[in-house]
């Protein structure tokens, strides 16, 4: 650590730029604010790369700012070109870029170590060179699995958990004599291990999996970024690889829920030699994903087209006022909002339209469902409100169903379909609805007026 | 702030309000937040670049390929989440809803 010495404008400017770093964060979870939390993390990092070039005596400054600008323009062109399509294989190889830089930072670091170096600051920098050089493999071994270079399928053999776990014992073994005597052959070594442990953690994967995978190892880099902050003594590190390494298990946790796929299942299925089951969503397919409005929200108001689709459940939480709100401050936002009127929705025929003239729904934004299937193809996202059979896929689908044969809403069609239901009860013909397990759904359940007031204040927000 | 007790208070803390902040995110936001933390990673950039400024022979070789790589890891990361996230500005409310009522 070295970060004692500096003088206190220096240290002032990186209070202030760890700071600014938290509040960017905090800043890039809404989506209004984020593209500004984005701008703020740049401008710290420019703050920061101008104090470090010029407060320290630093030598060769003409090649660093040489090597600084080819990379900048390098990732610059990069961050342009790259295809939209394309942002899960960009971040890997930014994760492994940063890794990379993390593992060559510490072996440098290591290399100017002496016996006189405190032996923690030793370990602390192993800890980086391990961190920076699993990231790098990990995300290398991702890039390759999702671009099909290396074999997409997971590679599972017995000898795949024992050699891991002689890696990782190789790396604390090794850690020992490097913390009293540090010599770069050590850390080169660490390097390769670190290299093998992060390779060998991807490669067994289901490829569902991967997408669990790629946060843990931001998070991963994070940790080295962080710990080689403390090496050298520098907040803005420290708090930067912290915040990245929250970030990344965060989400990891996050999605591992969202696909119910328990990170401790995903990792340790496939090293156990048996590959996890790949496809389909695992374990738990059959299981409905539930959500908070705030989300539903967002996903309503970034829409183009929503098709409202009503339902006897609308009636029963004498909700449709609620509803007719929400659907003004969809349209207020530029969403093109269509309420799906289906002839037995209800209990009576007629009942949702007869509704949905009392709120004062548009008229013009009432439409038959022939009228609504035939533009599902436009359309981003249908709501349900309170129906249930006719949204049922199965009147298409399964002859042996009570509603086999019946016009209903192909809402089964439209890759995003938010279902807001009291419960998890089939509807009135008592039958299962596919449609609630499919992987597009999502459930927003509870009180339907309750659901539908949150989510026209979480819209409103946005 | 030598202390290295005080230094891992430090990162503890950061790593606790770091998770706070990000816990209640809208799923929708995990991948340009995801791509937002993978640029952050980038400021590795300042450790290379000042280890590249004490080292000499290999070692600044080694170090100044560090440099270059984590700049372009901090400026393609940044650039491509401002790509990513104009797509939500684009979608603004062209009227506030209680200014239209």
């Amino acid at each position: 650590m070295s970060g004692a010495g500096l003088p206190t404008w220096v240290q002032a400017v990186a209070l202030v730029c760890a700071l600014a770093l938290v509040v960017a964060l905090k800043v890039l979870t809404h989506p209004r604010t984020a593209r500004t939390g984005n701008l703020v993390v740049a401008g710290v990092a420019a703050v920061a790369l101008v104090v470090t070039l010029l407060h320290g005596d630093l030598d060769h400054r003409p090649v660093v700012v040489g090597a600084l600008l080819v990379g900048g323009l390098g990732g610059l062109a990069a961050g342009r070109t790259v295809p939209m399509a394309l942002v899960p294989q960009a971040v890997a190889a930014l994760v492994a870029a940063g890794g990379a830089a993390v593992a060559l930072t510490a072996v440098v670091l290591l290399e100017q170590a002496t016996p006189l170096t405190p032996p923690v600051d030793v370990l602390v920098t192993v800890l980086a060179a391990v961190a920076g050089s699993l990231a790098l493999a990990g995300s290398l071994v991702l890039v390759g699995r999702l671009r099909g270079v290396l074999p997409t399928r997971p590679v599972s053999s017995p000898v795949l958990p024992v050699v891991l776990a002689l890696a990782v014992l190789a790396v604390v073994v090794l850690a020992v004599p490097t913390r009293d005597d540090p010599a770069t052959w050590q850390a080169l070594v660490l390097v390769l291990l670190g290299l093998v442990v992060g390779a060998l953690l991807v490669l067994p994967l289901a490829s569902v999996d991967l997408s669990v995978a790629l946060p843990l190892l931001n998070a991963v880099a994070g940790v080295g970024v962080a710990a080689l902050g403390y090496a050298l003594g520098s907040l803005v590190l420290l708090v930067a690889g912290a915040l990245v390494a929250a970030t990344g298990a965060v989400i990891t946790a996050l999605v591992a829920t969202a696909m119910a796929r328990p990170l401790g299942t995903v990792l340790l299925t496939g090293l156990r030699g048996r590959p996890t089951p790949g496809g389909r969503g695992g374990p738990r397919a059959r299981s409905e994903r539930a959500a908070r409005a705030e989300d539903v929200a967002i996903v309503l108001g970034y829409a183009e087209r929503v098709v409202v689709v009503p339902g006897y459940g609308l009636a029963m939480a004498r909700a449709h006022h609620t509803l007719r709100e929400l659907g003004d401050a969809l349209t207020a936002r530029g969403v093109d909002v269509v309420y799906a009127v289906h002839p037995v929705a209800g209990r009576v025929p007629g009942h949702m339209g007869t509704l949905l003239d009392e709120a004062e729904v548009p008229r013009e934004q009432v439409v038959g469902v022939d009228r609504v299937n035939a533009g599902l193809v436009r359309t981003d996202v249908v709501l349900v409100v309170g129906a249930n059979d006719v949204v049922n896929p199965a009147a298409r689908t399964t002859p042996s169903a009570p509603v086999y044969g019946m016009t209903v809403v192909n809402a089964d069609e439209v890759a995003t379909v938010v279902v807001l239901k009291r419960s998890t009860r089939p509807g009135y013909a008592g039958i299962d609805n596919e449609l609630l397990h499919r992987g597009g759904t999502t459930l927003l359940l509870g009180d339907l007026r309750a659901s539908l007031a949150r989510l026209l204040v979480a819209v409103n927000r946005l | 702030m030598s202390d290295p007790a005080v230094w891992l208070a430090v990162a503890v803390l950061a790593t606790a309000v770091g998770a706070e902040m990000v816990s209640g995110t809208a799923s929708t936001l995990h991948g340009p937040l995801l791509l937002a933390a993978s640029a952050l990673q980038g400021v590795v950039l300042l450790a290379a670049v000042t280890l590249a400024g004490t080292a000499d022979g290999l070692a600044l070789v080694v170090a100044l390929v560090a440099v270059a790589l984590s700049a372009a890891n901090l400026v393609g990361g940044l650039v491509l989440t401002d790509r990513l996230l104009r797509v939500f500005a684009r979608r603004r409310a062209p009227v506030l809803p209680h200014e239209d009522a």
